[in-house]
């Protein structure tokens, strides 16, 4: 096996960075929810991790990333299943390439983090074990397969790859597969779990800004590996998608707070945690085909539409409580789209152009495929999945239990504890009354 | 004797704790409460959607005094706690019957 040391570096550093963004993810959601439900939160994140991590050494890569025979176009097989014989093999026999198992576990971190962004929609009131369920259905029935069809190619000379790949859509780092994928699936899941008791009559606002805004750095910081590790080398490629995930980030952040600060008055630290996310997401898909003012561009049309797109559930009537689709569907439609707009082979000549390089509107249309694709097939399929857990299992806590706080409910635990009345002590508990003394004397 | 209680704005508390201590009140205890009067709340945007905040925030001052001073405090607290805008709060004295001092176990006045 010949690999070239520098990129295997930066993709054992990528991957780490993108595993770090899930327990990010679960500070900024963490901090979004009301406080007897953060725990709760914080947890669905940190569970996908497990979850999704132990399906993805099992089968979910194999799904994902190998060839599965007639449904290649669709679907992976179980020929690396268990990525068993993986550790001799690199990702291409040049000397370029890394060990398959670094884009392994890359790709591992990806699979956790699209599961772990849904639960935003859920929160406070979705029952722990029915996420559990949801989370391993979820990535085996809808990720694994949308990851298969952009992103599987078992290269050039052989010509078999997803059927989005095949197309021509161009999917950077996972607008669709990541962002629209999580976002939509969202949508169908505050669907079937319906409205928090009292939304939107009493406002739910977040219970600690500080860890949102911490979330959001921990994301931006993470997100650097999510972009520019997708080039999966340590080059030109990776240092076009880096500035550009710096340069769209910047303005959707700042674009949000201004449409903020003209439609209610103020700029908020909420506000600008997400338009960080916004723009992360919006240029996900786009950052190796733009410039970096294209990036701009791109980051300041993100912003601005995420801002409104997030007020769209209360004139639609549904609960996605810290905000998913208005965020990740919505943002990564804007990135998928704008790439026909802003793409441009000057920064990448596996890129393509789109209608301001000239390319005419060709692009655009496939990216538009893409988008609804992964809309139609992850909407549908997530709502019958959900459906079905609430049929089997039951997928929401009682109103009691959810009116208590689902941390003390489900979880036994409470992330604050600044009473001064306590409700226990501790040591044992007392030892049970001792059984009565008299003896049963047999006849 | 009597109980003094005032609900005030909260940025009203220093100066009326001021205006106390000027008076030679010994003592008093200031806890936070929500609620609304006549104001009925307002609304606040955020994120994009208005709500209808009905309980305003608000603190409760208590002061235990000898009934012939209680009208002059009640004066005291309502000039300090005035804003002459909407929402300013509320000042009632109502009797009491016993008080004790738990470390003496002194009774009436001269535990006050």
């Amino acid at each position: 096996m010949k690999i070239d040391s520098g990129n295997t570096a930066w993709m054992l550093t990528s991957t780490a960075l993108v595993l770090l963004m899930t327990p990010g993810l679960a500070f900024f959601y963490g901090g979004m929810s009301r406080a007897k439900s953060v725990l709760n939160m914080m947890m669905m994140s940190f569970v996908s991790i497990a979850v999704a991590g132990m399906i993805w050494v099992g089968y979910g890569y194999s799904l994902a990333f190998s060839e599965g025979g007639g449904l290649s176009s669709f679907i992976g097989g179980f020929g690396d299943a268990g990525l068993v014989g993986l550790e001799k093999l690199a990702t291409a026999d040049d000397g370029t390439g890394i060990p398959q198992l670094v884009f392994v576990a890359f790709q591992a971190t990806f699979a956790i983090i699209t599961v772990a962004l849904i639960s935003g929609a859920v929160a406070d009131r979705a029952k722990f074990g029915a996420w559990v369920v949801f989370s391993a259905l979820w990535v085996t029935v809808v990720y694994l397969p949308v990851a298969h069809w952009v992103w599987w190619s078992d290269g050039e000379e052989n010509g078999k790859a997803g059927w989005l790949f095949d197309l021509g859509a161009l999917d950077f780092a996972g607008g669709t597969v990541v962002h629209i994928n999580a976002g939509v699936a969202a949508l169908a899941l505050a669907l079937v779990l319906g409205k928090r008791k009292g939304w939107p009559r009493d406002p739910m606002r977040p219970h600690n800004l500080p860890f949102v805004l911490l979330g959001a750095g921990l994301l931006w910081f993470g997100w650097f590996g999510f972009n520019a590790g997708s080039a999966l080398s340590a080059g030109s490629t990776a240092a076009v998608a880096f500035i550009n995930t710096l340069a769209a980030t910047c303005a959707a952040a700042f674009a949000w707070i201004v449409v903020e600060k003209l439609r209610d008055g103020s700029s908020t630290t909420l506000g600008i945690a997400s338009g960080v996310v916004a723009g992360l997401v919006a240029i996900t898909p786009a950052c190796a085909y733009v410039t970096p003012l294209g990036a701009l561009a791109l980051g300041v049309v993100a912003g601005a539409v995420c801002a409104f797109a997030v007020g769209l559930k209360y004139k639609l009537g549904y609960d996605d409580s810290l905000d998913v689709v208005g965020v990740h569907m919505v943002g990564g439609i804007v990135g998928a789209l704008l790439i026909g707009v802003l793409a441009t082979t000057s920064v990448n000549d596996a890129g393509a152009d789109g209608i301001l390089a000239g390319g005419g509107f060709g692009l655009l249309g496939k990216q538009a495929v893409a988008v609804g694709a992964t809309l139609a097939y992850s909407f549908i399929v997530t709502l019958v999945l959900a459906k079905l857990i609430d049929l089997v299992m039951g997928f929401r806590i009682s109103e009691e239990d959810e009116q208590a706080g689902i941390d003390s409910t489900a979880h036994a635990e409470t992330a604050y504890d600044f009473g001064a009345v306590r409700t226990g002590v501790g040591g044992p508990a007392p030892a049970p009354a001792p059984e009565p003394t008299t003896t049963k004397v047999e006849a | 004797m009597k109980l003094i209680t005032a609900v005030i704005k909260p940025f009203k508390l220093d100066e009326v704790k001021a205006a106390l201590e000027t008076f030679g009140v010994k003592g008093l205890t200031v806890s936070e409460a929500s609620g609304f009067g006549r104001q009925k709340g307002h609304t606040e945007v955020y994120r994009g959607a208005e709500y209808k905040v009905d309980l305003v925030p608000k603190l409760r001052i208590e002061v235990l005094v000898e009934s012939e001073d209680a009208d002059d405090i009640i004066d005291v607290i309502v000039k300090a706690a005035r804003t002459d805008k909407i929402g300013d709060g509320k000042v009632w004295a109502v009797p009491v019957d016993a008080v004790v001092r738990v470390r003496t176990g002194e009774t009436g006045p001269d535990a006050l």
